[in-house]
């Protein structure tokens, strides 16, 4: 009735598994026809079982392997090492216990990278999100022009953020930059936004912004997008307000796409640091140092590659922290649904 | 009657006008520096419509460093990468979405970390390794800790568990192993997953930044990123018409890409972070 292969003569490389699927497949076709002894069912079922898991093994080995050399391994490494001093020459590294969390704690560049690592996530994460949704809102909403719009709002998204930098370098330059001219013709004069450490951070998290609000905009358009034409329907019917349609269905049905775009900001608030390397290189007097930056300097500038493991623990717990919160919250979002 | 469809023209004037300045407020850095990059330095920072246009900051960007080198260091770094995920990702996703064994579900959970804590944020320890397995200072070295990605292994397996077992059965009724299955039967399901995920790392890839600089240390394994910000910080004085023409240049592939296939990029970009 079927057309059965070749009995024992499977036509790929004749792996155990293989051979034991293809004898587990004929008989459940066969079971069709004429009942087989359950016993025997169950235990060519128990082999392919085995030969599958395996196989799924095989699959499985390459990604295992680098995953365990370049992210679980070096965890553990690094919790150690942080106990560590960092070796030199003629000296290995010897067990300090606390020593480079001491360091760490007196170092007022850390402190300081710290804080303004905080200040850096807090201050664009709100406005990216929420400059984010208003893009996806406008661009969904069918303006004059909407596909040269969304370009705009995306841009930023494709290109390096080494570019990015030189770019906003530029528009910042005192006098000359496109920000001081504009100053100019209101009557500003030139600012040195880079240069002073009043204003430096924040000038970083202008270019942040710019270059992630676009890309979290994406997320709220897929969205958007899936949200069911009658739902419109019956408020206009109801007569709702546009703003009582957003607080009232469209902002909850937006809520898992929000909570996987702030996961994916925080991550970015700690791991972008791409820019701060062409435009301040964490200066004026450390007034842009943040975490991932004080830990590259320490390591691979200053070599001291024991410290530079205490300071990653720091980056890890933050990270471990999120991971724990998403997990969480992610509980709740199914409950509500 | 305030109904949804029906607001007010003012109300839409106002929301055009303010969707565009936006907008405008988003282009502005760009077109800057694009305007820059091709008027003669006169024109760099003073409008005049009537500018000449030039090719010539980007042939002199071109001529002072090696971007020739750059830009196939990347190339081959962004094939290699992209080539080799494709291929363990798929194998990956495909036993968490098919195969039953034991660990399968702490294992997938330990893959999930690298989701939330990338390689370079480990850059001290594995650092350490790559010099142990003597890849410093090459391609190689920079591309191994990517050769392989949680978020792929998400996504594939997400578009593998759509695929209805029937027809698995039924190509293992045909004489398909394994790999043949997952080569006829998966692979091809999940093409328009492939195209969103290799658009998002493509451009991912070519643009990382930290972990290259980390790496390598010369020119012929520097990445057009890492090759910029040398470029751009060693002492070209402060000549904006050239530095700009040397950014246009090397964002210039993906951003051409992208204006070219922008329906297709931001469908990708869409696909790869909803599912």
């Amino acid at each position: 009735m079927v057309d059965q292969p070749a009995a024992g003569a499977p036509l790929v490389p004749p792996m155990v598994a293989g051979i034991e699927e293809t004898a587990l497949m004929r008989a459940s076709v066969a079971a069709a026809a004429r009942p087989a002894s359950e016993r025997a069912r169950r235990a060519a079922r128990r082999g392919a079982l085995a030969g599958r898991s395996a196989e799924a093994w095989l699959l499985l080995l390459p990604s295992i392997v680098l995953f365990a050399t370049f992210t679980h391994i070096p965890i553990v490494s690094t919790l150690v090492d942080s106990f560590y001093s960092t070796p030199k020459v003629n000296r290995p590294a010897h067990f300090i216990g606390l020593s480079n969390y001491e360091d760490m704690f007196a170092d007022p560049i850390f402190w300081k990278a710290l804080v303004n690592n905080f200040i850096y996530a807090l201050g664009t994460i709100p406005l990216s999100v929420g400059l984010a949704l208003l893009m996806a809102l406008f661009v969904n909403d069918r303006l004059p022009g909407r596909a040269l719009l969304r370009m705009a709002y995306f841009t930023p998204t494709v290109l390096p953020m080494i570019a990015v930098a030189n770019i906003w370098l530029f528009f910042y330059t005192p006098s000359y930059g496109l920000l001081d001219q504009i100053a100019a013709v209101f009557g500003g004069h030139a600012t040195n936004w880079l240069g002073s450490q009043s204003t430096a951070l924040f000038a970083i998290m202008v270019v942040t912004v710019w270059k992630e609000a676009g890309f979290f905009m994406i997320f709220y358009l897929a969205a958007l997008q899936q949200i069911p034409p009658d739902l419109k329907e019956a408020a206009a019917i109801e007569g709702a307000s546009r703003f009582t349609f957003f607080r009232r269905v469209t902002w909850p049905l937006l809520a898992p796409v929000t909570l996987f775009i702030l996961v994916n900001a925080v991550i970015n608030a700690f791991r972008t640091v791409d820019h701060i390397f062409i435009m301040t290189g964490g200066g004026p007097d450390n007034a842009t140092n943040v975490l991932l930056f004080h830990i590259y300097e320490i390591g691979f500038k200053f070599w001291d590659q024991g410290y530079a493991t205490a300071l990653t623990m720091v980056l890890l717990a933050i990270l471990g922290l999120l991971a724990l919160v998403q997990f969480l919250t992610a509980g709740r979002k199914v409950h509500y649904q | 009657m305030s109904a949804v469809d029906r607001s007010g023209p003012v109300t839409r004037a106002l929301e055009t006008g303010v969707a565009w300045a936006l907008g405008l407020f988003w282009l502005a850095p760009l077109a800057y520096a694009i305007w820059t990059a091709f008027h003669p330095a006169a024109y760099a920072t003073h409008f005049d419509l009537l500018a000449p246009l030039t090719l010539e900051n980007l042939e002199r960007a071109w001529h002072a460093a090696p971007f020739a080198r750059y830009f196939l260091n990347t190339i081959i770094l962004v094939v290699m990468i992209v080539g080799a995920q494709c291929v363990l990702c798929t194998l990956a996703a495909f036993a968490f979405a098919r195969f039953e064994f034991r660990g399968r579900d702490l294992l997938f959970a330990l893959v999930l970390i690298q989701l939330m804590i990338a390689p370079e944020i480990l850059a001290v320890a594995n650092y350490q390794t790559v010099r142990a397995l003597g890849f410093v200072d090459t391609l190689f070295g920079v591309a191994l800790p990517y050769l392989t990605s949680a978020f792929g292994i998400f996504l594939l397996r997400q578009a593998f568990l759509g695929v209805p077992k029937d027809l698995e059965e039924a190509a293992r009724i045909e004489g398909c192993g394994t790999l043949g299955v997952l080569w006829r039967v998966y692979v091809p399901l999940a093409r328009p997953i492939y195209l969103a995920y290799g658009l998002v790392q493509v451009s991912f890839h070519w643009n990382n930044f930290l972990w290259p600089l980390i790496i390598t240390n010369s020119v012929e394994t520097r990445p057009l990123t890492v090759g910029l910000s040398v470029f751009a910080s060693a002492d070209q004085g402060i000549d904006w018409s050239v530095i700009t023409a040397a950014t246009i240049m090397t964002s210039g592939p993906l951003l051409i890409g992208f204006l070219l296939f922008q329906r297709q990029f931001v469908q990708s970009f869409m696909r790869a972070g909803i599912r």
